[in-house]
């Protein structure tokens, strides 16, 4: 009964709008051949020149992403450092800030305009195109967005090292560079390659960043292609371009692939031992960190902030021109305030029913081996794993049509979007409520059935307060994630259904970059105010389930 | 050839609020095998980690020969220190083979291929692994990965090599096999071999010297017999061979032996307690069941079955005391008087003072009897 359920809520959201979108891409070409409109589709300079900047900005943001989530992540587990965990959120801010805003804060920072770089007399000159809007300013803005994901599976592996392993070098007298680089990091190797990899499939799947710097640019890569396709033609267009977002699903599967091969077949087994301490002071490295640290993180949304103050585009920053006129402006905007509404309503519900649906979920999960299950929930992690567009199309490509019995399409309204972001943002809180459930002692159910305790009974008074603290955890990361979602709202909203991440998106598009800054920072602080209160629940929290922190 | 003898004076070691080692002080002469033993959280562990330089005393000296390596200001840090250690956890490094770990040493050290390849045949010859050069450690069993630790520290050439329960994760046959390969290879090289346990057994069947450690103080320094037979504290003499102790008190002195009154038998035993009150430190072997009076009026509380003879609890009813045991021949009902006859033991003095904050030098004389 309770699996029935949970197969028609799979099927429903992430079954269904897949095999919509694989039964699309693989359909017959207008004159009949077989897999005719994939061949069509792959064949088109246009598609060679989206797949080809989509590898290009991709590989060249993992490197970046690598490059500088390995150094932080030695520096931040070597070093003794002071303020650490202020250091380490820093470092994993780029994960709270949505990827629009990102974006935007990078344009602000090294445009013409730039209210910091500006009075410097380092920012282009007037006129000048920013240097953003190119490949390598999409791959500089998504490797630092995507750096955390490297640095978080680089930290884990080197907080697993046991101090043994580096005491046992440094007695028979091997310098610290030696053990760098022969000891820990052949040891740390497959971390490094599985978080490359996770920040591969993230940078191919970005919408926000090349869309705010390669629309502008002209720089076409997967996502942006299907988007502009889909707004150009209408919805109509959905079946033509559900080759594209196959050739992204393929590319994020075979990016989940590697990574899982990497980590069966290149991880070595470490034996047991307590964790290495840092006890080397670095007193000049701190500070260069702190400083690489801040430009990083704070300073493109101090750039945001100082242009969200502005009263217009073009006004220099100063102590006489600084202004709340355009939160004013805003606040006061029919449009934006109703954006915030439907995000916040949106990802409450998200995050309710995702909660609802999990409990039950990772309760069956763990204690039942039924093979319906096993498929379940590896399809559960689909939508999540691979890029939102695909998500986004997909709903299209199932939701279009009137739904049957009813005789309505959900496509154009509200429903449209719950659906998708419950398909999407599931995983964010099952997997933190099964990790609670797998950690907590089997006999404790056991003991309730013998008890006689029914299913029902089972789960809410044994199973549920076990696992409460874990899915409150997933559902505020829900919350701050769907509240600026871009990606798949992107593609379904429609008028009067607009959210926050599409507000943004729009205002810049429009060229109105202050509105768009002011709203971009409006919902960071709306993020950041939920920070500080889970952050106060923190000690109630299971550990290590919230993104940022230590 | 001057090898170093370890001394370490009025070492101190604090951990937050707690005291972990607390001016300790002993000094061991070239190539003994000296034991730290005592219960868990005695601080051996911490003692170990500080001779090998991983740990910074908060008090007092370390000396290697006449060198400083740690107090006075001064601190030679672990890879400076010439020394080898052995982890409990083994702690070889899983990327790399047998041959890998104990090469990595030896190619930082600056030797040549040739004698790199000498002595990594020499140290596997040693600790017997020769076939398993190309194995990673995930392909050994717990005792080969602990003979590649041991091999690891030995092709360095140290003059001083630290073992830090290096036979914990070993199960009970091996770890006597392995006792007995610490010991003839602690007799083929001229090192000085530092060996951490809570084992007794394992202390005693492998040191020259031990040093036991309680609460962060050291108890007594001796060789084994002087553990079992000359207890130097209470502590000592209930930790060592489950000894017991029983009040005395002492009503002469002269000559190692001590005259003493228990409860209203007087009894003459070897002993360096001054007149006053006393324990007199026993085993089960200096106790008999006697069918006279005895020494001792005892009454059997329980017996288990323990090694073909019955293990008798037996509690003295004339004298406020500890319940004793010892074998006996057959099963008998408790409340059975049993009357004792001692025929040997040790007596010390009454008020607990340990030999903490002396030093405590072992003569020259207790030196290894190879």
């Amino acid at each position: 009964m309770l699996v029935s359920l949970l197969v028609v809520y799979v099927a429903i959201t992430t079954l269904w709008p897949l095999a919509r979108l694989f039964a699309n891409a693989l359909q017959p070409g207008e004159d009949g051949a077989w897999l005719g409109l994939m061949l069509t589709t792959l064949s088109s300079r246009s598609t060679l020149r989206a797949l080809s900047g989509t590898l290009q900005t991709s590989v060249l943001s993992v490197v970046i992403s690598t490059l500088l989530g390995v150094i932080l992540a030695f520096a931040v587990s070597l070093l003794k450092l002071r303020a650490r965990s202020a250091l380490t959120f820093l470092i994993l801010m780029p994960l709270i800030v949505p990827s629009q805003t990102m974006a935007l804060a990078w344009i602000e920072l090294l445009g013409a305009q730039s209210p910091i770089l500006k009075p410097l007399g380092l920012a282009p000159p007037p006129g000048a195109a920013n240097p953003l809007y190119s490949t390598g300013g999409i791959a500089l803005v998504m490797g630092i967005e995507h750096m955390p994901l490297v640095f978080i599976a680089v930290r884990a592996a080197l907080r697993a090292l046991p101090a043994d392993l580096v005491e046992a070098a440094r007695i028979i007298g091997i310098p610290a560079g030696r053990i760098g680089r022969n000891i820990v990091l052949p040891i740390v190797m497959p971390a490094v390659l599985a978080g490359s990899l996770i920040a591969f499939t993230a940078a191919i799947g970005n919408f926000g960043v090349p869309a705010l710097l390669g629309i502008p640019g002209r720089i076409p890569v997967l996502t942006t292609q299907i988007y502009q396709r889909l707004n150009g033609f209408g919805p109509a267009a959905a079946g033509q371009v559900a080759t594209l977002a196959l050739i992204l699903t393929l590319m994020a599967a075979l990016a989940i692939f590697s990574r899982n091969l990497v980590t069966k077949r290149f991880a070595v087994p470490l034996p047991a031992g307590a964790p290495f301490v840092p006890n080397r002071a670095a007193p000049a490295i701190e500070v260069l960190l702190w400083l690489a640290v801040l430009a990083l993180s704070l300073v493109p949304l101090a750039a945001l902030a100082m242009t969200a103050l502005l009263p217009a585009v073009g006004v220099p920053f100063g102590a006489d021109t600084v202004s709340l006129d355009q939160f004013r402006a805003v606040l006061g905007n029919d449009a934006v305030r109703r954006a915030f509404a439907n995000s916040l309503l949106l990802s409450c519900v998200t995050a309710l029913l995702c909660g609802l649906v999990s409990v039950p979920f990772a309760f069956l999960c763990i204690r039942r081996t039924n093979p319906v299950l096993k498929i379940l929930d590896t399809a559960i992690e689909v939508p999540w794993v691979v890029p939102g567009t695909v998500v986004g199309l997909g709903m299209i490509l199932a939701f279009l049509r009137p739904l049957p019995l009813i005789g309505v399409s959900i496509y154009g309204t509200m429903t449209i979007l719950v659906v998708a972001y419950l398909a999407r943002f599931l995983p964010l809180v099952l997997r933190p409520i099964v990790a609670a459930a797998q950690s907590a002692d089997p006999s404790l159910d056991e003991a309730a059935r013998v008890a006689g305790a029914g299913l029902a009974r089972r789960i809410l008074s044994v199973f549920f307060p076990g696992v409460l603290p874990a899915a409150v955890a997933g559902a505020v990361v829900i919350v701050m994630t769907a509240l600026n979602e871009l990606t798949v709202s992107s593609l379904l909203w429609s008028s009067g259904n607009e959210t926050i991440g599409v507000m943004v998106f729009a205002l810049q598009y429009e060229g109105n970059s202050t509105a768009a800054a002011a709203v971009a920072l409006l919902s960071m602080l709306l993020v950041l105010v939920l920070v500080v209160i889970v952050s106060a629940l923190g000690g109630w929290l299971p550990k290590r389930t919230l993104p940022w922190g230590e | 050839m001057s090898l170093p003898r370890l001394s370490l004076s009025a070492i101190s070691k604090r951990f937050d609020s707690l005291w972990a080692l607390n001016r300790v002080s002993l000094a061991i002469p070239d190539t003994a095998f000296l034991a730290l033993l005592g219960p868990s959280g005695c601080g051996k562990t911490t003692l170990l980690r500080l001779i090998a330089g991983l740990e910074i005393p908060d008090q007092g000296k370390i000396l290697f020969d006449d060198q400083v390596v740690a107090g006075d200001g001064a601190f030679v840090p672990p890879e400076k220190r010439g020394i080898g250690m052995v982890f409990q956890s083994y702690a070889l490094w899983p990327t790399m083979t047998v041959r890998g770990n104990v090469e990595f040493g030896l190619k930082v050290a600056g030797l040549g291929a040739r004698e790199r390849e000498r002595r990594i045949d020499d140290v596997l010859e040693v600790v017997g692994l020769h076939g398993l050069k190309d194995r990673r450690p995930h392909e050994l069993s717990g005792g080969q990965r602990q003979r590649v630790a041991l091999a690891r520290s030995l092709a360095m050439r140290p003059k001083l090599i630290l073992l830090d329960e290096p036979l914990a994760n070993l199960d009970a046959h091996l770890r006597e096999a392995m006792l007995a390969e610490f010991r003839r290879i602690h007799s083929l090289t001229d090192a000085t071999f530092v060996f951490v346990t809570h084992d007794q057994d394992e202390a005693m069947a492998v040191a020259t010297h031990v040093a036991v450690l309680d609460k962060g103080c050291l108890q007594q320094l001796g060789t084994p017999e002087d553990l079992y037979h000359r207890p130097a504290s209470p502590m000592v003499a209930r930790f060592i061979g489950r000894g017991r102790t029983l009040p005395v008190r002492v009503v002469g002195a002269q000559e190692g032996m001590n005259k003493v009154m228990l409860g209203e038998e007087m009894l003459e035993l070897q002993g360096s307690a001054p007149v006053g009150d006393g324990w007199l430190c026993l085993h089960a072997s200096d106790l008999q069941r006697v069918s006279g009076r005895g020494h001792l009026r005892t009454e059997l509380v329980s017996q288990v079955f323990q090694n073909g003879a019955w293990l008798s609890h037996c509690l003295p009813t004339e004298i406020d005391g500890n319940v004793l045991g010892l074998p006996l021949p057959e099963r008998l009902a408790s409340g059975t008087p049993i009357n004792l006859a001692i025929s040997g033991g040790w007596v010390i003095e009454r008020d607990g003072s340990t030999t903490t904050d002396r030093v405590v030098d072992v003569p020259a004389r207790m030196v290894r009897a190879t």
